[in-house]
Order: structure tokens, then sequence, then C-alpha cells
């Protein structure tokens, strides 16, 4: 224990309680038959692990209906049966339940017996919102996970690394929760000089406001938690909350880089906020709508039907809202607030184990809500490149509805295209160099902010004219979507080809660094 | 803004030497006077809740339900009463923080619980637009300007905000003008009674009667946001130019 010798007086080693001691056999224990299966079927599991979220997610949403449609048959006007704490009550009792699955029929009635009680709890909305909070929270905290173990993938194979390896057996899957579980266990050091109750509260400051804006950001038609008719403004706002904590971080810590990237962070928030909420006008203006859930179901008519395409307008806010959210979540060429090279590690230098994870949590689930906003109002939300028509040919019934929800519109869509931004981003931050405060300052105001305003103006004469009837007009139109369209088009395949290409020259390093001539290889 | 007044009070003493940054820095362990203001917060909203929860059951008791019909109740406030007085209890502390807190950034700290407490109060009465405008403009950008202002301008890392009293004599005009003025508001209109279910006021409705009704108020709150913004500029320059 005490072979270093340390500044700090050393904590008496802790004795653990029988529930701990049970709960770390426990967990030997699943790692013990756990751990072969997963080095040996590592790509299976992780498709079977997702495969099997999706269909949980449609069963509960399958089961849901069913209650609604078939059990509570007047289930909005029977307020009663539906609000919290129902004071009624306790809502329909599992005898009248049993009747009414009787009376709906089907497989329901031969299982009425189990189902009486199993299906009780659903009928309340407290039980509702807390199975779909609890899926939430879940997705809030995969996506950093993997998007932190994707990071390190990808920088090492831009850098001609591989990235993490070992932990876990298959390209180092479970890297991110090994590093979770060191995070943990680090010791909390507060600095000496810190302002105690601020620095320890900062990196909740983060952290709530991203997994608020999760509540109101939708993954699919009717996969979101609380549909809000200002979701988007809403998102804005709390994102913007965000901020405060990397301030108050910053300064609490009572270092010099940490209030320097504190500051760099005010400022550049501040001025980044602005051209984004102009940029994300455009679509609004474009359909006339603040609900996020009516701008992505405009966009149901395939590929030419998504905003980025339908003037060049929209064209152009796409792109630079994508600049400007890589400024308001701090990444590169952006992340002046945490430049390692100049402040150490800016607002974060002093914080370590749990706080330190949480700042990080919050970036990257930050940055997959940025993603999803640019996906919905610009890339066709969780609608397919494919016309959604084809698929209202298809009918309704279970199977129909499951082919629909995987080739037309799902949150599947959403979540693929708002991972390929995430990609994006991860992209450029390995690509390029961090740009100077000076020249962040230049682009967002001198630049980006006068543009962002003449692309609101430009998208607001469109859809007025627009309206007009002139026969031209509407040709003009056709022919501009379909360039922008085949613009976009060209970028898609290229990627795809391009990535294709990398993937089949997987084993070439750059230049004449080939693995298969280097001596031992 | 630290108010000198009432400092003779042993409660008011002790408030501030809870909320005033103490010198054992690192340590956040919960006072005697927080402890005592939980309590507190626990006793009204049990006296509160009581008789809320007894008149809901009062409703209930009545035979009204019968199978296969809908259930005749009215729906339930009793989430929403929990939750206003939560949330109201929270903008009120953290505006009582703010005035006794003598450390600036923590009442920067204090202000933000604030703001966001009203926002949330705003989503209560179904005002979601007025509630994510609070948060952008409030929460998020005027508070972080205050922020970054605070932090370019304190020259020790520990600013005591120490008012002389001719100020607190001024501030103290002013707050109980507000008070007698709210005051009188209060007392003087009739309320419209309370409506079960509140209608939303959509987006679209707001948009129309700025551009309509009231377009005047709307144009000229632009005109004198734009002078403000030009005065802010010529004031930076002539600074920049006088050294």
């Amino acid at each position: 224990m005490s072979q270093f010798s340390v500044p700090w007086q050393p904590k008496q080693p802790y004795s653990y309680g029988a529930p701990a001691r049970a709960v770390i056999a426990l967990a030997r224990l699943t790692a013990d038959i756990a751990t072969p299966l997963l080095r040996r079927f590592p790509g299976p599991i992780l498709i079977g692990a997702i495969v099997t979220v999706c269909l949980g997610v449609w069963a509960h949403a399958l089961v849901f209906g069913y209650v609604d449609q078939r059990l509570l048959t007047q289930p909005v006007a029977d307020a009663a049966a539906f609000s919290y704490f129902s004071p009624s009550t306790w809502g329909l009792s599992p005898t009248l339940l049993h009747a009414r699955l009787e009376m709906a029929g089907g497989q329901g009635a031969a299982l009425a017996g189990l189902l009486q009680y199993l299906l009780w709890p659903v009928q309340f909305q407290i039980v509702r919102d807390g199975i779909a909070l609890g899926a939430l929270f879940g997705l809030f905290n995969i996506i950093p996970v993997y998007v932190i173990w994707w990071e390190r993938k990808v920088a090492g194979r831009i850098q001609s690394r591989v990235g993490p390896m070992r932990v876990g057996g298959w390209h180092g899957w479970a890297q991110s929760f090994a590093d979770g579980i060191k995070l943990v266990l680090k010791e909390d050091l507060v600095p000496k000089e810190a302002d105690g109750p601020l620095f320890r509260i900062a990196p909740y400051f983060t952290i709530i406001p991203t997994l608020v804006a999760f509540m109101a950001l939708p993954l699919g038609a009717t996969y979101v938690f609380r549909e809000l008719d200002v979701a988007l403004v809403f998102i804005l706002g709390v994102l913007g909350v965000e901020v405060v904590g990397v301030i108050v971080a910053g300064w609490a810590s009572n270092n010099k880089w940490s209030v320097y990237g504190a500051m760099r962070e005010a400022c550049q928030m501040v001025s980044y906020e602005i051209p984004m909420g102009m940029a994300l006008l455009v679509p609004v203006v474009c359909v006339g709508s603040l609900n996020l859930r009516t701008i992505a179901e405009s966009q149901a008519g395939g590929w030419f039907d998504w905003l980025a395409f339908s003037n060049p307008f929209a064209f152009v806010a796409f792109i630079s809202y994508f600049i400007a959210s890589l400024a308001s979540c701090k990444r590169a060429p952006f992340d002046l607030p945490e430049a390692e090279s100049e402040l150490v590690a800016g607002f974060h230098t002093e914080y370590s184990g749990f706080r330190w994870a949480l700042f990080f949590f919050a970036e990257y689930a930050s940055m997959f809500v940025i993603a999803a906003l640019a996906v919905i109002l610009f890339l066709g939300g969780w609608n397919s490149p494919l016309p959604g028509s084809w698929g209202d040919a298809l009918g309704d019934g279970l199977a129909a509805q499951g082919f629909k929800g995987l080739l037309f519109s799902g949150p599947i869509w959403l979540m693929l295209k708002s991972i390929f931004l995430v990609y994006v981003q991860i992209w450029l931050r390995w690509t390029l160099p961090r740009i100077r405060i000076d020249q962040v300052l230049y682009a967002c105001v001198q630049v980006l902010l006068p543009l962002t305003m003449l692309l609101l103006l430009g998208a607001t004469l469109w859809v007025w004219a627009s309206t007009s009837d002139v026969g031209w007009w509407a040709v003009l139109t056709t022919i501009v979507t379909i360039i922008l369209g085949l613009i976009g088009l060209v970028f898609a395949f290229g990627f795809v080809g391009i990535a294709a290409y990398g993937f089949y020259h997987r084993r070439r390093l750059v230049g004449n660094l080939v693995i298969d001539v280097l001596p031992g290889s | 803004m630290y108010c000198r007044g009432p400092e003779g009070t042993v409660l008011t003493k002790r408030l501030t030497a809870e909320l005033a940054p103490s010198d054992s820095i690192g340590s956040s362990r919960l006072g005697g006077l927080w402890r005592l203001c939980g309590w507190g917060l626990a006793v009204a909203a049990v006296l509160v809740l009581v008789p809320e929860v007894r008149a809901q059951q009062k409703v209930i008791i009545e035979p009204t339900r019968v199978p296969y019909q809908s259930v005749e109740a009215p729906p339930s406030p009793l989430l929403e009463v929990l939750l206003f007085y939560a949330v109201a209890g929270s903008t009120v502390f953290g505006a009582l923080a703010v005035c006794f807190t003598k450390n600036i950034v923590r009442m920067a700290v204090w202000l933000l619980v604030t703001l966001v407490s009203v926002a949330m109060l705003y989503f209560l009465l179904a005002a979601n637009f007025i509630a994510a405008v609070q948060l952008i403009v409030y929460a998020g950008g005027t508070l972080i300007l205050l922020i970054f202002g605070v932090m370019l301008t304190s020259k020790s890392p520990w600013v005591k905000f120490e008012p002389s009293k001719v100020e607190v004599v001024y501030a103290a005009a002013v707050c109980g003008l507000l008070v007698a003025v709210l005051a009188f508001i209060l007392t003087a209109t009739i309320w419209p009674p309370a409506q079960e279910q509140l209608d939303a006021t959509t987006v679209a409705d707001l948009g129309r009667s700025l551009m309509t009704t009231y377009v005047v108020p709307f144009e000229v709150a632009g005109v004198l946001l734009m002078i403000v913004m030009v005065g802010a500029a010529h004031l930076a320059r002539q600074e920049k130019q006088s050294p």
C-alpha cells in the first residue's frame, strides 16, 4: 500500500460489507461466463443486442397501442384513468381488465388471466413515463460510451495507428466501459484553493441540460418523450444553459488556464448561438412550424424532398449550421476552451474521476443532439431516402409495419444519419488544425453572421415567391431541387465509394509504409 | 444585492454566514440552517398538500364509477400542485440567496437557479414559447454575459460585494416601491376563475399578433435594441482608442 510516498494522508483500506461482496462475487461470476462468449462471438452479440433493443422498443409501442385502443376504449376522454396518481383510484382493476381483454378477443383473451396483471400498470401515464425515461437515460449513456470508442478508432486510423485493440477482444469494443470503471474508481480531487461547492456542482450544470434536451428530441414520429410545439427553441435554450457549467467549472478551479478556457467558451458561445439560430430559422421558414415532428414529416417524399435540397438557401444554411454547431459544442477546429497545446486541458484541467467523465458525457451527448437536430431539420429526419409513398402501398399489417419501420421511416434512420454527422465531426477534429480565438470570432461575426442573415432573407423571399402562381417558378424550383439533390447524391456516393476503397485497402498504411512489407508482419 | 438593513437579526446573520464563501474551502457540508430550510419546506408542503389530497379523495369516494364507462373525475392537479410549490420554492430561495451571497460568481449561479425555475413555472402554465425564450435569453445569454463581465472586471479571485450605505438606502426604496405596486396590483385585480385545462397558445398565434396587433411596440422595441447596440459599439470603440 505504501510503496509510494505521497504528500497527502493515504486513506485507510476500506472493508466492504456483505452486499458489496455479494455484488462483486456476482460480477466475477458474470465475467467468467460472459468473457469467453464475448471473445468468441463479439459481432453477432453486438448485432443481436441492437436488433433486440429495436424489437423491444417496437414491442413496447405495440403493447401501449393495444392497451390504448383495445382496452381503454375511451382513451382521450377518459382523463382520470390516465392522469398522474389517478386520484380515482388505482385505475381499472385487473378484474375489469380481464373482462375487457375477453371483449377484445384474439390472442389476448386466451392469456387474459396473466395479462390482466401484466397490463394493469401500463394504463398509468406515470408508469409509461418511467419506462420512457429509463430508455432515454440508457440511450443518453450508451451514445457517449460508443462515440468515444469510435472517436479513438477513427483518430487511430487517421494517424496510421489502430486505436484501442485489447479490451473485450474485438477491436477493443469494451475500452470505454473499462475507462468508465477506472474513472469512477479514481480519487475525486478538489484543489485546495478552488471554490469547493461551485467546483463540485459545475459538471452537473453541463450534463443535466443535455439530458433535458433528449426529452424534447424526437427520434421517430411517435418516439418522443414530450412533444413540444417549440421543441426547436427549447433544445437550443437548454443547450445554451450547458455552457454555464463550463464557465463555472473554469472559474471555480481558480486556475489561470481554466479561467482562460472558460472565457473563451463564453466568448465563443455568445457569438455562435446567433448564426446557429439564424441558420435553423431557414427550415422553419420553409415549413412554417417550430414543431420538429411537423418539419420532419414534411420531408417524407424521399431524397429530393429533404429540406437541404429544397432551395439553395437551405443548402448553404445546412453547412453554416453545421459549422456553428461545431463551435457551440466546442469541437475542433473550435475546441479553444480545452486547447491542450496551450491551456493544459482548459476548463477541466483540475477535474478528475467521475466529474471529469461527466464533462465528456455531456460533450458527446450534445454532439449527438446537435447532429440529430441537423438531421431532423435538413436531412429528412427519420425518413429514409426512399419516397414514403412507396411504403404506404404495403398496407398496415404487423409485418408491413415492421418492414416500413426498417426501410422507409423509423428511428433507425435518424440514428444512422445522426451517427454519420457525429462521424463527420470526429473526422473534422482529427483533420483540421485548431484556429486562433480572433479567427474564431472573425469567422462568426464577419462571415457567418452576415451570411446567415442573407440566407434567412433569401429563404423568406423564396417561400414568398413559391406562393405565387407563376408557371416558370415551379419549373425553376424543380430544376434547382434536382441539381442540389444530385450534388448531395454525388457527395453521398463519393463518401461511400472512398470508404469502400479504404476498407478494401485497410491493411495499407500511408505512403510506402505497407504492413505487408514491414519486417515481422 | 447584499442588503445590510436587517443585519441585526440572528436569522439573517446565520443566513449570510452560511451562504458566504467559507474559508475552509473544499468542504460543503450541510449546515444547520439548510437543514432548517429543508424541514420548513417539508412542513409547508405537508400543510398544503394534505387538504389538497383530502379534497381529491372527497371527489373519489362519490360512487360515480360505472364499469365500461368513462370515469367521472376531474384530471388530478396533485402533481401540478406539488411541482408548483417545489419550483416556486426554488425560485424564491434562489432569489434570496442572490441577495445574501457576497461572492459575485456564486450570485450568478443562484441567479441561474431562479431563472431556470421561472422557466419551469412558465412550462407549468403551458406557456411553452415564453419558457423556451426565457431559457435562451436569460439563462443562456444574459447570464453568460454577466459572468463574462464579472470575470473580465474582477481583480481578485474572490470578489466580495460590499455596497455602500447610500446604495442600500436606494435599493431599499426601490424594493419597497416595487413591493407596494405589486401588492396593490394583487389586491386590486379581479382575477378570472382558474381553468382546469390550460390552452397552450401556439407560436403561430403569438407571431401573428406580434405582426398585426402589437406591430408598433414590437418595432419600437427593435429600434431600441438597435440603439443600445450602436451605443455599446461606440463606447467600446472609444475605450479602445483612448489609451
